[in-house]
This record gives C-alpha cells, sequence and structure tokens, in this order.
C-alpha cells in the first residue's frame, strides 16, 4: 500500500498540468460545497434565532380556535389569561397577546390588518414595544418595515383604524404610527399593526383577554391547559427546517453537477492513464502484481486527486470561507418579500461535522469513479500489454 | 315657576304638531318600501381608484327572508348565483360548478369588491327593533323636505351604534343614510335619488353607498327594473334552483 502511494504521488506529480487541472476543478467543488451548506446552516440558526426573538420565544399557547392561516377564525379565538399564568406574566416571563381583525386606511386606501396588543414593558420580544408606553393624542401603535415600505408609512403618520368590538359593533379611532422596527420574519410584519394590550382589551371589550402567551423559557415542562394549545418551539420552527430541508434537496441538483463535472475530468483521466500506461501495466504484473493490486495502484492513484484537492481547497478555501463567516453573504435580490424568516445578508456556519462530511463524500465519489474505468485492467492480457498494444 | 314649565311644553307639543314620532316614521318607510315580494333587475358599479366596473343582476325577493340573485355580466361574473334564506347564504359559482354557503365571518367580506358587505346584505333586522329612533331635525335635501332620524342601538350585536336617516317627509322615503362607529365617526353614507311612484309606492332607483373612511366614488346601485307582487315559483329559493 507503502508502494501504491508512493507511486501514486509520484505519477500525479509527473502528470503535471493535467492532475493541477483536475485537482483545481476538484478542489473549487470542496469550497463551493462546504461555502453552500454553510449557508444552509447559517440560514436554520439565523431563522431559528430571528423567530425566537421576534415571534415565538421559547413556545407559546393559542387559543383553540387560532389559526394563523385563516384571519376570520380570529374573533372566535379569544379567552380569559388562565389564572396559573399570572405569576409568570407579573415575572414577564410570558406575555400575553390579543389579535383582532381590523381595517386601516392609510391615504384612503382601505388594508386588512391584524391588530395585535402587546404590553409596551415586555421582555421576550426584540419589538420596540417601549414606543407604545407614550402619551399622544391617537392611539400609539408600531410597525413593520415591510408594511411601513408597502404603504408608504412613517413615523410620525396618522391612520385610521377600524375594528369590531366583541359584540361585532364597528368603532374607529384614529392611530399614530411611533415606530417602524425592521426584523428579518415577515410574519411579524406583514398586515399587522402593534397596540398597547390593554388599549386592544378596552377597545374590543375584552377584558384580561388574549389570543397568544408566549413564555421565555423553552425548558420548563409545560402541562395542558384546557382551552390553549401547547406549542412548544421545535414545532413552531417546524416550518424553518421543512424549508431547510427543501432547499438542501435543491441544492443537492447543483453540488451534483458540479461533482459530475469534477468526476468526468478524473474518469477522463483515469481511461487516459490506462491506455497510455498499458506498458506499465504490463510491466507491474510481470514484476509479480497481482491484477488487484494494479487495479489498486490506479484507483488510489485516481484517489489522490481528491486528497491533493482537499489541501488545495484548505490554502485558499479556509481564508474565503473564514472572510464570508465573518462578512456574510448578501443576497442580489430583496428577500423581504419571501414570506420567510430571511436575513438580506446570510452568515455561513460550518461545522467540524460538515467539513469531514464534505470531504468524505468527495474522496469516495472519486474513489469509486478512479476505481471504474480501472477494472479494465484485470481483463488485460499480460503479454499483449507489455508489447503496448491496444486491447 | 309651574307656569313657565307649561307653557314651555306647549309650544314644544304645538312645534311637534302634525309630525309622526320616529319610530312611526320607520313603520311608515316599511309600508311604503316593503311588498310581498319583488322582481328586479339592477345595476351595481363600483367605482375603484382607476377605473370603474358595472355588474348587472336579476333578483327574486320575498319578504326580507329570501332572496335569490343572478348575476348577468359581465361575462366573468356571468351565472353566479346568491341564495339567502333567512340567515343563511350559498354562492354558486359556475367556473367551479360549486355551491359555498357563506357564513360566519365571511360574511364581512365585501361584495365583488363593492362597498357593501354580504352582512349589509343580509341585514334584515327591522330598524325598530334594533334601535331607538328620535326626530331631531328637518333639512331640505335636493329640494325635497326630509326629517332627521337618530338612531341609537338597543342591542349589542349591531354592526353600528348609530345611524342617522334623511325621510322624505312626504314620501317616505329615506333620502340619505349614515352609519356611525361607536366612536361617533362617521364609516359609510348610503345617498338615495330618482325616487320614482312604481304601482303606488315610492321608490328609490339610485343609492350610491360609500365607505366614508375609503377613497373612491363608492358603489352606485341602480334598479333598472322593477316589478311588485309578482307570482314567483317556490323552487327558485331552493338551493337547487343556484345550478339551474
Amino acid at each position: 500500500m507503502k508502494t501504491a502511494f508512493k507511486l501514486a504521488c509520484r505519477n500525479l506529480i509527473g502528470a503535471g498540468l493535467r492532475t493541477w487541472l483536475n485537482v483545481i476543478v476538484l478542489s473549487f467543488s470542496f469550497v463551493v460545497i462546504i461555502w453552500m451548506k454553510g449557508i444552509m446552516v447559517g440560514w436554520d440558526h439565523q431563522a431559528k434565532t430571528d423567530m425566537t426573538n421576534w415571534e415565538i420565544g421559547g413556545g407559546q399557547y393559542w387559543h383553540e380556535n387560532y389559526d394563523p392561516y385563516d384571519p376570520f377564525t380570529l374573533s372566535e379565538s379569544h379567552a380569559p389569561v388562565p389564572e396559573m399564568f399570572s405569576e409568570e406574566i407579573t415575572r414577564s416571563e410570558m406575555e400575553p397577546m390579543l389579535i383582532v381583525q381590523g381595517t386601516i386606511y392609510p391615504q384612503g386606501r382601505m388594508q386588512s390588518v391584524a391588530v395585535k396588543g402587546i404590553n409596551p414593558k415586555q421582555k421576550i420580544f426584540l419589538l420596540p414595544t417601549h414606543k407604545l408606553d407614550t402619551v399622544t393624542d391617537a392611539v400609539p401603535a408600531i410597525i413593520g418595515a415591510l408594511m411601513a415600505r408597502n404603504l408608504k408609512l412613517n413615523v410620525g403618520n396618522y391612520l385610521t383604524l377600524r375594528w369590531r368590538d366583541s359584540k361585532g359593533t364597528f368603532d374607529a379611532t384614529d392611530v399614530v404610527i411611533t415606530e417602524v422596527f425592521t426584523s428579518n420574519v415577515p410574519a411579524i410584519e406583514s398586515g399587522q399593526i402593534y397596540i398597547p394590550l390593554e388599549k386592544l382589551r378596552e377597545m374590543t371589550m375584552m377584558d384580561g383577554e388574549a389570543t397568544l402567551l408566549t413564555f421565555a423559557d423553552s425548558e420548563k415542562e409545560r402541562s395542558p391547559v384546557e382551552g390553549w394549545v401547547h406549542k412548544p418551539k421545535d414545532e413552531l420552527t417546524a416550518s424553518v427546517d421543512e424549508m431547510i430541508k427543501t432547499k438542501t434537496v435543491g441544492q443537492s441538483v447543483f453540488y451534483g453537477i458540479l461533482l459530475l463535472l469534477a468526476m468526468l475530468a478524473i474518469f477522463d483521466t483515469q481511461v487516459l492513464s490506462i491506455f497510455r500506461r498499458q506498458k506499465e501495466i504490463g510491466t507491474y504484473i510481470a514484476l509479480g502484481y497481482t491484477r488487484r493490486e494494479v487495479v489498486g495502484l490506479f484507483t488510489v492513484e485516481g484517489a489522490m486527486h481528491s486528497v491533493l484537492a482537499a489541501v488545495v481547497s484548505a490554502a485558499y478555501g479556509i481564508p474565503f470561507l473564514a472572510w464570508q463567516a465573518k462578512v456574510g453573504w448578501t443576497m442580489p435580490m430583496d428577500v423581504s418579500e419571501f414570506g420567510m424568516a430571511i436575513a438580506q445578508t446570510l452568515y455561513p456556519i460550518y461545522s467540524f461535522g460538515l467539513v469531514v462530511s464534505t470531504v468524505l463524500i468527495v474522496v469516495l465519489t472519486t474513489t469509486v469513479v478512479s476505481y471504474w474505468p480501472s477494472r479494465k485492467i484485470a481483463k488485460m492480457n499480460p503479454t499483449e500489454a507489455l508489447r503496448g498494444r491496444i486491447q | 315657576m309651574k307656569t313657565f314649565v307649561t307653557t314651555l311644553l306647549t309650544v314644544f307639543a304645538l312645534i311637534g304638531f302634525g309630525q309622526p314620532g320616529a319610530d312611526e316614521i320607520l313603520k311608515k318607510i316599511d309600508v311604503n318600501m316593503s311588498s310581498e315580494n319583488r322582481i328586479f333587475e339592477s345595476s351595481m358599479t363600483i367605482h375603484g381608484k382607476r377605473a370603474s366596473r358595472t355588474i348587472t343582476s336579476r333578483s327574486y325577493v320575498v319578504g326580507d327572508k329570501q332572496s335569490f340573485t343572478e348575476y348577468l355580466s359581465p361575462a366573468r361574473e356571468q351565472g353566479t348565483k346568491m341564495l339567502k334564506l333567512e340567515n343563511q347564504l350559498w354562492i354558486y359559482s359556475p367556473s367551479t360548478d360549486r355551491t359555498i354557503q357563506i357564513s360566519g365571518h365571511m360574511l364581512r367580506q365585501s361584495v365583488m369588491g363593492s362597498d357593501l358587505s354580504y352582512e349589509d346584505m343580509m341585514d334584515d333586522r327591522k330598524l325598530t327593533e334594533t334601535y331607538n329612533a328620535t326626530v331631531v331635525d328637518t333639512e331640505e335635501i335636493d329640494g325635497r323636505k326630509t326629517w332627521v332620524l337618530e338612531l341609537k342601538a338597543k342591542v349589542d350585536d349591531v354592526a353600528y351604534a348609530s345611524r342617522k336617516l334623511w325621510v322624505d317627509t312626504e314620501r317616505f322615503v329615506p333620502l340619505r343614510e349614515e352609519l356611525y362607529a361607536k366612536s361617533g365617526q362617521l364609516l359609510k353614507r348610503s345617498t338615495m335619488s330618482d325616487v320614482v311612484q312604481v304601482e303606488g309606492r315610492w321608490f328609490p332607483k339610485t343609492v350610491v353607498y360609500k365607505d366614508m373612511l375609503k377613497q373612491g366614488d363608492g358603489t352606485e346601485f341602480k334598479i333598472l327594473d322593477i316589478q311588485f307582487n309578482q307570482d314567483i315559483p317556490e323552487y327558485i329559493f331552493s338551493k337547487a334552483a343556484l345550478k339551474m
């Protein structure tokens, strides 16, 4: 085996430019695959962190009728906050949120919104709710940048808000935008307006009621509560997992094409080597090598491309990947309309497992591709091979 | 002092002499405008910000509990049918060949993009049952003398906390209606015009509904042809008729 490695190294270096072209193509695959996988892991991490900070905290209790995909359920999705949570709420470890359907009229245009009542002093979300704790001539409200941009709204703008109280009677008042916040979670920005919880309760005659209860501690054991559905953090972030899974499958096609190109080059190189080095093969056999050993020799030689590529990748890939992890990758298109938790700039995260698995996949694939044409050697007639006759 | 109060009451009584009470006015409106049944063709023009579109329909109405409407144009809406029985509403769409029931909060959605909601159409409770009415003023609208009625909700499950109604003092036809939020903000205004006498009753042929918080010229509802007390076959008001 040691001789095989020595010979493989000598032959590879001897092949000159051909080897280096293969190695460069392969190393490019290495770096790109690791980078893309890193972006996916980074996105997964960022999406879940942002969702935790802006939307779901450590998990939630939903009112049993609440369905975030059906705004028509909102008027049936409210109930008094269970007594058992009052202590947690007092300690700011749980935040009730009341959601009702409303309509705003920015510049005379009609826009349906979810009106969310939130405690201005809450500490679970990064929402700038302290801006709701202000005295104005209208109801203070905060909105996301996505909605502000779509509706051309700015801080200080007044707009009319219309809603129905718990009995179904219309009411309307003016609200003033006290802050426009930017998050990477469109689910909390699009078509939503945040006002002080107590004010919304008063407006809708739903004193002490809530639609959602968000808790800070995801680790605490939670028991079922009648009329409320416990939604652990894992369940609330399952959509991110599914999205990443879908994207990863899509990316695999790209990896496949990259690897295919690199493997095509390796395969060609192997076929050419076996064709041009028949005398050498004949000599090995004449010297007492078994056919299996000769096949092994050529396979190792081919597979060595990937080892060399790994070394070359490390030379330029590590600085590149480290730089990317620092500055991130800013997507060339506006991602705010994507409708999912995604930042404009994604920061790749590379784990040891990710790098090792990528190296293993590429080395194994290269080995298989190198072995494939080498099998021909086993069928060669050594005498003919020694004479250099084409077989 | 006693004499002064008596004199004041006498003066008020004299001023109000000849003017029916608010509830009586509302009842007279009902008598004038409601019929056993009616068949009418109408057009609904929805004035949008950029363009307007007109939808025509034929409706069969019995009392205030049963109605059947078939949309005649434009081509996109042609064949769509709507059936209202008591407090239930079904819509049949020919493109999907399906009948769906509009219920719960879907009733709050706009009808064909107009300023009217299904709920506005469905509201068939008598005003005297849900509001306390008082005559607060008299005004002139387009040369017609009107009583201004203020209606305050006496039940808590009405959509509008208060309303204002301008009623023609001679014809007992409302010429304007305003709907208010609990806060007192004006939400919707309906303006009735083209009042004509059909089969002995006065009827406004044109109604413009306007969401006052929204830009635009509102939705114009025009009666093109109306007949009262016709023979309407009973099968019209069945779900089977939607697919016919």
